[in-house]
């Protein structure tokens, strides 16, 4: 009975969603009952799996070829059992606030349904054991997030943004599928189980580094597992190839550089959505499935760096547009883009562990602010604009407590969780390349900017819009769940994350040949003064600029106008896509349609009106060819041989 | 002279070319049946003249099929010629040119 408890994970939220899906839909009450109540049972199961001795369950086969195996199964490991409890108890949080936020919505149904696929595919993507199986979930996080995005879909830039999300996504996609047949391709085998994942590494990494003198892991003693039957040898470019093709699915879902362009869109989707999804999780899950193949990514020092340079530029890029934004969700958005480089830069700089514990108790904090911040929109009855609130502090006061500890969390305040995770992970930049050290700090300087900027516009001043001098607060299902938040966010440093996923990364190779510069491990001065001292100046410089504001006093226009990416996709990308388009038409219409299929038929009734003069309708002239024609037809068959 | 088998078959072949020549080139609808008949009979004289002369009857019997044929076609043709006059008031051929684009 014990090794089936785990499929329950899977089971309880798809079943929920079907149920909702088919019947329950209209029936409010009984579909968040379903849905919170799968997503209880869920988190449930993840403590008992995570604290407990539940064995992962034995894989079913699902593909069976020769040369290709894909099972259905699941990987019981520190980095899965993490995430998962991130997913699960963030995410049944999450399920409860949505019970008070969306308490008012005619098709709340729908929205419950939407969230338990998204349960459904987010534990299938954290547990998965191979790399197809994960992209069977990953598209399934994907079609969620299109659903829930659109989930007004009456307005039109939410139906847009959802389209952007699930283009930029199956964009993505493509290049992660091409990863994962690479992948499959050099290595003969699709599974991402840790055991089998370190002798693949070691038998690969001899012909990468050369001399075997600084690489004491890769003896070449390697044992022999069934993955490595009838393998191509691996060549730097296709490891290179394979590694950036798996790094394009973590471009596209964790929204990194240049395809970052979906995640502030997605914003337009109900507020507890933003928090689930596009913050605390699904986001995440690029960033989980780097940790997941890091073995691999190993293997490409190449694709290493560039992992680690599209992370610190989306980190510095993202802190920079969110400095002039005024919509409250598009601040976080930004904000979210801008960790997750973090993290994407952590992974890149061989740091996992840092990277995981950033997302954990990102995922804490992120969607503490986001839920704070959709307790305030509710306060306010749906207004974004931060320049329209002001004075909320003393009016809201258990919305602005939370949303105030998730700000200093995410600024990197000690004691919060932010700053032990931040300078965990800037000081795995650091022993990697201090460029990359150096970039990060900056970030951190901005992101103290901007949210405490984002805090001293929308609470603090006088209340600027008739709306914000009578605000309501949230019932208690919806600040229930905040306090839990904030308190994760405040303790989230000190449950011993770090020691938890550092054990975890000591059972990975490391990267030890540093990229660029020389590597040297970063001190006390580094890790915790340098960034705390550029924290500082953010909240300062803020204070400064922004106390008693009533207008913004920087007008940066490209940083207001997130550096007009979406104009030069627009213009670029969309544009050359119409050319393209119109060109292929005209080729449609004129070519294909005008001379082939319409040449075609022109040309038999061309035929038909020549030959139609020969119906003149004189009987003796039918008779005339006629008998000619008999007398030719004997002339032939008598004489002609 | 003896009459052999080729002189019947040149009779007859005169009688279809004279047949045919009628049909292509008279006007009037009932001359053009007429020389179909010519034509019909040039095939009995070419049918009775080999039964004739290869000694058994075979083309005989069918002679007198095609008669009684040739009898019911009439019969059914000049009917359809009586009603193609009442309808157009001609039986000149040049005037039935309707069935055409």
């Amino acid at each position: 009975m014990e090794q089936y408890v785990a499929w329950f994970l899977l089971i309880a939220p798809l079943a929920a969603a079907i149920a909702i899906l088919l019947h329950l839909h209209r029936k409010a009450e009984m579909a968040i009952f379903a849905s919170i109540g799968s997503a209880a049972l869920c988190f449930l199961i993840a403590v008992a799996v995570a604290f407990g001795e539940i064995p992962a369950p034995t894989p079913f086969e699902w593909i069976s070829l020769p040369g290709l195996n894909v099972d259905i199964g699941m990987i019981f490991d520190p980095l899965s059992k993490g995430m998962l409890l991130v997913v699960t108890g963030v995410g049944l949080l999450i399920h409860i606030y949505s019970y008070g936020y969306m308490a008012h919505d005619p098709s709340k149904g729908r929205f419950f349904g939407g969230l338990s696929i998204f349960m459904f595919s987010m534990t299938g993507i954290t547990l998965a054991d191979n790399l197809i199986e994960m992209f069977l979930f990953w598209e399934g996080v994907g079609l969620s997030s299109y659903l829930l995005i659109g989930f007004w879909y009456e307005k039109e830039s939410a139906a847009k943004a959802a389209n952007k999300a699930f283009v930029c996504n199956r964009l993505a996609d493509f290049g992660f599928m091409i990863g994962i047949l690479t992948f499959w391709f050099l290595m003969g085998t699709v599974s991402v189980q840790p055991d089998q994942l370190q002798p693949i590494y070691q038998q690969n990494a001899l012909p990468m580094f050369g001399s075997t003198g600084d690489h004491p892991s890769t003896t070449p003693t390697a044992p022999d597992s069934p993955a490595t039957h009838q393998r191509i040898a691996p060549n730097a470019l296709l490891l290179t190839i394979m590694v950036i093709g798996l790094f394009c699915g973590c471009v596209g879902k964790s929204a990194m550089f240049p395809l970052h362009v979906w995640l502030p869109d997605a914003m337009e989707g109900p507020t507890p959505v933003s928090a689930l999804i596009h913050a605390a999780t699904m986001v995440a899950a690029g960033v989980y499935m780097l940790c997941r193949v890091y073995p691999l990514l190993l293997l490409s020092e190449m694709g290493m760096f560039l992992i680690a340079c599209i992370g610190c530029f989306t980190a510095i890029f993202a802190a920079l547009i969110a400095v002039q934004q005024n919509d409250i969700k598009r601040i976080l958005a930004y904000s979210t883009l801008s960790q997750l480089g973090y993290m994407v830069m952590a992974v890149g700089c061989g740091g996992p562990d840092a990277a995981m514990f950033h997302l954990t108790t990102h995922a804490f904090f992120k969607a503490l602010l986001f839920l704070a911040a959709g307790s305030v929109i509710h306060a306010l009855h749906d207004e974004q604009d931060i320049w329209k609130m002001g004075g909320l502090w003393n009016k809201i006061p258990l919305t602005f407590a939370t949303f105030a500890i998730g700000m200093l969390a995410l600024s990197g305040v000690p004691p919060f969780a932010g700053f032990w995770s931040k300078d965990y992970l800037l000081s795995a930049a650091y022993a990697r390349n201090p460029a990359f050290y150096a970039v990060g700090v900056v970030t951190a300087g901005l992101t103290a900017f901007y949210m405490t900027r984002l805090v001293i516009v929308a609470f603090f001043g006088p209340a600027r819009t008739p709306a914000a001098e009578h605000p309501h607060e949230s019932p208690k299902v919806m600040t229930i769940p905040l306090i839990l938040l904030a308190i994760l966010s405040v303790i989230g440093g000190f449950i011993g994350l770090e020691t938890y996923y550092h054990d975890w990364a000591q059972t990975l190779p490391t990267l030890e040949r540093p990229l660029g510069a020389v590597a040297s491990p970063a001190n006390f001065f580094i890790e915790s003064v340098v960034p705390l001292f550029f924290v500082v100046l953010g909240l300062g410089s803020a204070y400064a600029l922004y106390w008693n504001c009533k207008t913004d006093p920087l007008d940066i226009k490209i940083l207001a106008g997130k550096f007009y990416f979406d104009e030069f996709y627009d213009r670029q990308i969309v544009g050359g896509q119409q050319m393209t388009a119109r060109f292929l038409n005209w080729i449609d219409s004129w070519i294909l349609d005008g001379l082939i299929i319409r040449g075609a038929a022109y040309v038999s009734v061309g035929i038909g009106e020549i030959f139609r003069l020969f119906q003149t309708g004189s009987l003796q002239g039918y008779a005339f060819l006629f008998s000619l024609g008999g007398i030719i037809l004997i002339y032939f068959t008598l004489f002609a041989h | 002279m003896e009459i052999t088998l080729n002189h019947y078959l040149a009779v007859a072949a005169i009688l279809f070319a004279i047949g045919l020549m009628g049909v292509i080139m008279r006007r009037n609808l009932i001359i053009i049946y007429m020389s179909l008949e010519i034509m019909l009979q040039a095939a009995n004289l070419t049918f009775v003249a080999f039964s004739r002369f290869n000694g058994h009857l075979d083309g005989q019997v069918f002679v007198f099929f095609v008669i009684t044929v040739a009898a019911a076609e009439v019969a059914v043709g000049l009917a359809l010629i009586v009603a193609l006059y009442r309808l157009k008031r001609t039986t000149q051929i040049q005037d039935l040119t309707s069935l055409k684009f």
